[in-house]
C-alpha cells in the first residue's frame, strides 16, 4: 500500500533532480534539512529515527543529497523523509516534509476492530508486513 | 515539460561581450583597484578567466570540453592577501558558472581533525557539506600532515579531501594556501594533492612604496588622513617593521593603524581642551606613529605578537 503522508505525496516519487530543487527552495529559505527514515510508515509513529544531526548552515543543496546517498547506501528499503524546520522565532517547527525513499514493498497499514463494553465497537490501525 | 526539441546550438560566440556580460570584467577591474601591487596575482587570475571563459564559450558551441582542475594552491607570506583574493576567486567562479553558489568557506587544520579517533572523518565531511556549492579555502594547509607522528588524524582528513576533491570536482573548489616552502614540502610527501590541483598562485612580499599606499588606502576608507609628517614616519616605520620579526606584510600595516588610532584617541582625550572638529578627529599626527616601539629597537623579547 503506497503510503500518503507529509508534501508531494500524492504525486509520483520525486526524481533526485527534483528532490535537490525542492531542498534548494528549502535552503534558499534558510531552513535547516534534517533527515529520517523508518520501517514503520504507521500514522501515530511521529518521531522517526534521525539520520545525523539536521543540517543547519548549509548553501548548497549537494551536501544534504550526500547524506541522502549515505543514508540510502545502509537503509535503502526503509522510509526516508526530509524535514525542513524553519527557525524564525515564532515559527520554530517543521514547515515541509517529504519522503525520498521508499521499501520496494510497502507495508499495509490494516484497520482492526474491537468490540468492548456491549456492543460498542474500538479502532485501531496496525502495519502489516 | 520543457527541453523537448533541443535549441540549436549558435555557430559564434562573441567573447568580448560574453566576458562584459558574465560580470567578469567589472570583478577583475574591481580587483585592479582594490588591490594594491601583487602583479603577478592579478596576471594569473585574469589568465585564470580566459581560459575559463574560452571553455565556457566552447562548450556554448557544442565543442568537446571537459571541466577543468579547478583546485588551486596559494603560497606567499601572511598578509599578502591570499584570503582576499580566494574570495574574489570565488565570485569569479561564481560569474562563470563553475561554482553554483561561490561563497567561501575559510578553514584550518582545526576545521578538518577531531581530536579522537572516529571523530575526524563526520568533522571533515561537516565541513566539506557546508562548502559544497562555493569554494573551500584551507589556511595553512600543510598542518594537516605531520610526518612526525604517523597516528595522526590529519592523514584521515586528507585522504577524505582528496577523494571528494576527485569524485565531487563539479560540486566545489578546493583552495590551499600557505608559505611557499613548507607547502612545496606539504606537496612532496603527498603526490596525490599535487597532481590534483592545477593552478599554483605564487603571492609575492609588498614593497615598502606598495605597503605605503595600503596604509593610505585602509586610512581613506576610516576616513582618517596623515599628516605630512606622520606620512613621513609611516615610512620609516614600514623600512624599520620589515627587517623585525614576525613582520606580515598588509597584516602589520593594518595592526599599526589600529595601534596608532588608539594613540591617536588617547592624545585627543588627553589634551584636548575645548570642543573638536572633524579634522582633528580624524588627523594621525607624526608623534601618534613614532610612539610606536619599532622605533625604540623592536619588540620585546619574549612577546609574540606584532609590535605596536
Amino acid at each position: 500500500m503506497r503510503i500518503t503522508q507529509g508534501c508531494f505525496s500524492f504525486l509520483p516519487d520525486l526524481t533526485d533532480e527534483q528532490i535537490s530543487s525542492q531542498v534548494d527552495y528549502c535552503l534558499s529559505k534558510n531552513w535547516a534539512i534534517g533527515i529520517e527514515y523508518t520501517d514503520d510508515p504507521h500514522p501515530r509513529n511521529t518521531y522517526w529515527e534521525m539520520w545525523g544531526n539536521p543540517m543547519f548552515d548549509l548553501v548548497d543543496p549537494k551536501g544534504v543529497m550526500m547524506e541522502l546517498e549515505a543514508c540510502r547506501k545502509q537503509f535503502g528499503d526503509h522510509y526516508i523523509r526530509f524535514n525542513a524546520f524553519d527557525s524564525t522565532r515564532g515559527f520554530e517547527t517543521v514547515t515541509m516534509s517529504f519522503i525520498v525513499n521508499r521499501p520496494k514493498v510497502e507495508p499495509k497499514i490494516r484497520m482492526i476492530r474491537q468490540e468492548v463494553d456491549g456492543r460498542s465497537q474500538r479502532y485501531s490501525f496496525e502495519t502489516v508486513r | 515539460m520543457d527541453g523537448d526539441i533541443p535549441a540549436p546550438l549558435p555557430t559564434t560566440v562573441d567573447l568580448r561581450a560574453e566576458y562584459e556580460s558574465s560580470g567578469v570584467k567589472e570583478l577583475l577591474d574591481d580587483l585592479d583597484h582594490e588591490m594594491i601591487g601583487l602583479k603577478p596575482v592579478k596576471q594569473r587570475l585574469r589568465e585564470t578567466a580566459a581560459l575559463l571563459l574560452v571553455e565556457r564559450a566552447r562548450k556554448s558551441l557544442g565543442l568537446t570540453h571537459h571541466t577543468p582542475t579547478l583546485h588551486m594552491s596559494f603560497t606567499g607570506n601572511p598578509g599578502t592577501g591570499k584570503t582576499t583574493v580566494a574570495l574574489k576567486m570565488a565570485g569569479l567562479l561564481k560569474r562563470l558558472g563553475y561554482v553554483r553558489k561561490g561563497h567561501l568557506v575559510s578553514v584550518t587544520r582545526d576545521d578538518l581533525v577531531g581530536q579522537y579517533i572516529g571523530h575526524t572523518a563526520p568533522k571533515t565531511r561537516e565541513v566539506l557539506k557546508k562548502a559544497m556549492g562555493g569554494v573551500l579555502f584551507i589556511d595553512e594547509a600543510y598542518y594537516l600532515y605531520r610526518p612526525d607522528n604517523e597516528r595522526d588524524y590529519g592523514q584521515e582528513a586528507i585522504e577524505i579531501l582528496l577523494q571528494i576533491m576527485e569524485n565531487n570536482r563539479d560540486d566545489l573548489v578546493v583552495i590551499l594556501a600557505g608559505y611557499a616552502d613548507r607547502m612545496d614540502k606539504f606537496f612532496e610527501s603527498n603526490p596525490g594533492f599535487r597532481s590534483r590541483i592545477a593552478h599554483h598562485i605564487d603571492f609575492p612580499d609588498y614593497q615598502n612604496e606598495e605597503l605605503h599606499r595600503i596604509a593610505a588606502h585602509m586610512l581613506t576608507e576610516q576616513n582618517y588622513v596623515l599628516t605630512e609628517g606622520a606620512r613621513a614616519a609611516m615610512d620609516d616605520y614600514i623600512a624599520l617593521r620589515r627587517g623585525q620579526p614576525h613582520f606580515a606584510n598588509a597584516r602589520s600595516i593594518r595592526n599599526a593603524l589600529d595601534r596608532a588610532r588608539l594613540r591617536q584617541a588617547n592624545r585627543l582625550f588627553s589634551s584636548a581642551a575645548g570642543p573638536l572638529d572633524a579634522t582633528a578627529l580624524s588627523t594621525i599626527e607624526e608623534e601618534d606613529i613614532r610612539a610606536s616601539r619599532v622605533f625604540s629597537g623592536g619588540l620585546d623579547s619574549g612577546r609574540k605578537e606584532d609590535a605596536a
